[in-house]
């Protein structure tokens, strides 16, 4: 038996949603980061969902290009935890309101 | 012989060229001598040039050379070139040779002065463009000629430009130079508009497509351009100030080449002059009123240059009187004579002036004859001339305009008669006071007056002994028994028409003669007999005639203080306050709402998150809302 693909969709939403409210709520760089990554990652579910469902190819592909971008955007956003830590040990994104206007 | 005329402006410009180039290293003397050896050189083309337009027939004496074209455009042709004819050749003989003089007579005058050599690159620039001026055959290059001379009597006023007056003095003559430089562009323009051409001689050609309303106002353009020029009523002011350029540059830009521009001019453009009869009123009530006004302020004033400067305008009033009433050739003859004698008169006072140190109030001078007999004996001359006493030049010169002007108005003769009288007596006033009486510099103040008056040196004496025998001898260029033969039927040619005594008979003439020399001896005896013993005479010297006329105070309130309050408001309320007001709002109101919205960057990334979500919430909202309803 096969699982619905709607299935795949509310999964991907609530992962979603996990995603925008930790990075609303959160103030750990870390944990928004990962937050991040879920709303990316639900992203790509719902890529691969409607690929498979609309049988199109185009959607996996997609995701491909999703995953590099994420893979970069993680490469310079640690980059940037790493410079915050060694000047304060603490990650909390409130700590970091100087660029405030 | 003639074709080489064009030297005659070359070479000065070569002197200049050289002087800018290396002036600095040759010093003092020698870079007076090159300036002086170029315009030597000059008047030495001229006599060879005058020489070869004298062996031409009468009615060939006119020759019009393009050397190059200058300006192109549309229907606009200026081609740079000159034009010899006896007018020109003239102009060229006087200017030449009295710059010589003068050159010769500045080596003296300014020998140790610390700007030696500039003093001479300006004096080239000056001859140059005075050539120029003279010679030009397109009236665009005439003005160009115009404006050099120009600025060279600016730079040359403004000379010693520490020193505050000075500079003024030089503003001064630059502004009224230019009011009447407005008019002959504008003049320029009228006559391209109406004729199609600048070229002197295309334009006096097709002159009737100028119409009589045109040439009236062409003809008052260019008058006003003569009175900038020419220090004529109402822009006369400027040239009494000019004398605080260095006493050379009085006697040669502003006694006998320069200033007698405006009068060229006008006998240049004769033949426009005679299509508007009230033109020419106009210029001769302007020559005579000028020549009356500045001959009695010139009875006042106490500086000795100031008296030749205010007498130099009365002089060139004559001259326009003479224009105005079509006397064309007297009005040349006076000019050559007047060059002769006011350039002698200016450099004998400079002389003076030379040798008591730097002082030049006439009431501080007094028994020079004895100590200064080179300067003494030629002022005298320079004094019998410009007075009118027979026969020296000036009574020659003199009469001959007088007696045309007679045939134009007698009133306007009437005019010029008084005006005699002031002119002899001012002059024995200010000769009285200079040479004779007490010695008075002694008296003042006792600082650098310690050494004596002395006579001055070779190369100042020499210009002043030439120039005397030019003063006295001048007359015979047109004695009145020769008109028909000499300088009247070489120049004649040049002009439309010369109103030569047309209505009078030889008795008239004679009778007129008389009684200029009669006027001048009256008013040579009362000014001797006033001022032989008595120096200070205030009732003789009324303010009026002191602030000349209150001619400047009325500028001063008419036009200098409206013109600083106008300055002052647009400085504090339209720049100060509106403009800057503009700028400064602008900036506030940008900064003010800056503040408001800079609060929204609150550097906490959460904001921005839940910014982004709102948006997006906004943006899917949105669409579903219009799938929704439609």
């Amino acid at each position: 038996m096969s699982v619905p693909g709607a299935w795949y969709l509310v999964l991907a939403a609530a992962l979603f949603t996990v995603g925008a409210l930790g990075l609303l709520i959160r103030r750990n760089v870390l944990v928004m980061f990962m937050c991040i990554e879920l709303m990316l990652n639900a992203a790509n579910l719902t890529f691969v969902t409607f690929a498979r469902m609309l049988g199109d190819i185009g959607g996996q592909v997609i995701v491909f290009f999703v995953l590099v971008v994420a893979a970069a955007e993680v490469v310079v956003g640690l980059g940037i935890v790493v410079a915050i830590f060694r000047r304060r040990a603490e990650t909390s994104a409130d700590d970091l309101h100087v660029l405030k206007g | 012989m003639v074709h080489a005329a064009y030297l005659m402006a070359v070479l000065p410009l070569a002197g200049f060229v050289v002087l800018v180039a290396v002036g600095r290293r040759l010093g003092d003397p020698l870079a007076g001598w090159v300036g002086t050896v170029a315009v030597l050189g000059s008047f030495v083309v001229a006599c060879i040039a005058l020489a070869g337009l004298l062996g031409e027939p009468a009615s060939a004496r006119h020759l019009s050379e393009d050397y190059f074209s200058w300006i192109t455009v549309g229907g606009l042709q200026v081609k740079v070139g000159i034009l010899l004819d006896p007018l020109s050749m003239t102009m060229c003989m006087f200017v030449t040779g009295v710059s010589a003089l003068i050159h010769l007579y500045s080596i003296g005058y300014m020998k140790g002065d610390p700007e030696f050599s500039k003093f001479f690159i300006y004096l080239n620039l000056f001859v140059f463009s005075m050539l120029l001026l003279v010679l030009a055959n397109n009236l665009l290059v005439t003005f160009v000629g115009w404006e050099g001379v120009g600025v060279c009597s600016y730079w040359l006023v403004s000379f010693w430009h520490e020193r505050d007056s000075a500079a003024s003095a030089g503003k001064k003559a630059f502004i009224y130079n230019r009011i009447g430089d407005a008019g002959f562009l504008i003049a320029l323009f009228l006559i391209f508009s109406k004729v199609g051409s600048l070229d002197v001689s295309t334009v006096f050609a097709h002159r009737s497509a100028l119409g009589s309303g045109a040439a009236t106002a062409v003809a008052l353009l260019l008058l006003l351009a003569a009175a900038g020029k020419s220090a004529q009523i109402p822009l006369f002011n400027w040239l009494p100030d000019a004398m605080e350029g260095p006493t050379p540059v009085s006697a040669l830009i502003h006694a006998a080449t320069m200033v007698t521009a405006g009068v060229y001019l006008l006998c240049r453009v004769n033949s426009i002059l005679e299509l508007s009869p009230d033109a020419m009123w106009v210029v001769a009530i302007i020559g005579g009123t000028t020549a009356f006004v500045a001959a009695t302020i010139a009875t006042s004033q106490q500086d000795i240059k100031k008296v030749l400067a205010f007498s130099t305008v009365s002089q060139i009033g004559y001259m326009m009187l003479a224009v105005g009433s079509g006397a064309y050739i007297a009005a040349i003859f006076l000019m050559v004579a007047h060059a002769f004698y006011k350039g002698l008169l200016f450099l004998g006072a400079g002389s003076v002036i030379h040798g008591l140190h730097d002082e030049q109030d006439l009431k501080r001078m007094g028994g020079l004859a004895r100590l200064l007999p080179w300067t003494y004996g030629t002022f005298l001359v320079g004094w019998l001339a410009i007075a009118g006493i027979p026969p020296f030049s000036g009574f020659w010169a003199k009469s001959d305009v007088l007696a045309n002007v007679y045939a134009k108005s007698p009133a306007l003769w009437a005019l010029g008669v008084l005006t005699a009288i002031l002119t002899a007596y001012y002059m024995t006033r200010l000769f009285v006071l200079a040479f004779r009486g007490d010695e008075r510099w002694a008296a003042g103040v006792g600082d650098h007056r310690t050494a004596p008056p002395h006579e001055s040196p070779w190369v100042m004496r020499l210009p002043l002994v030439i120039l005397a025998v030019l003063a006295f001898a001048g007359g015979i260029l047109d004695l009145p028994w020769v008109h028909r033969t000499g300088f009247a039927s070489w120049l004649a040619p040049v002009f439309v028409h010369d109103l030569y005594q047309a209505h009078e008979g030889d008795g008239l003439q004679v009778i007129l003669g008389v009684v200029d020399a009669v006027v001048a001896l009256a008013g040579a005896s009362i000014g001797y007999a006033l001022w032989r013993r008595k120096v200070d005479q205030p009732a003789l010297e009324p303010a009026f005639l002191q602030r000349v006329w209150y001619w400047d105070d009325f500028y001063d309130a008419v036009i200098g203080r409206p013109g600083q309050a106008l300055a002052r408001f647009a400085a504090t309320v339209v720049d100060g306050r509106i403009i800057d007001g503009v700028v400064n709002g602008t900036a506030s109101v940008l900064r003010k709402s800056a503040s408001g919205v800079r609060r929204l960057q609150t550097g906490y990334v959460r904001n921005y998150a839940l910014g982004i979500a709102v948006g997006l919430a906004a943006v899917i909202a949105f669409f579903i809302s219009r799938v929704w309803w439609s």
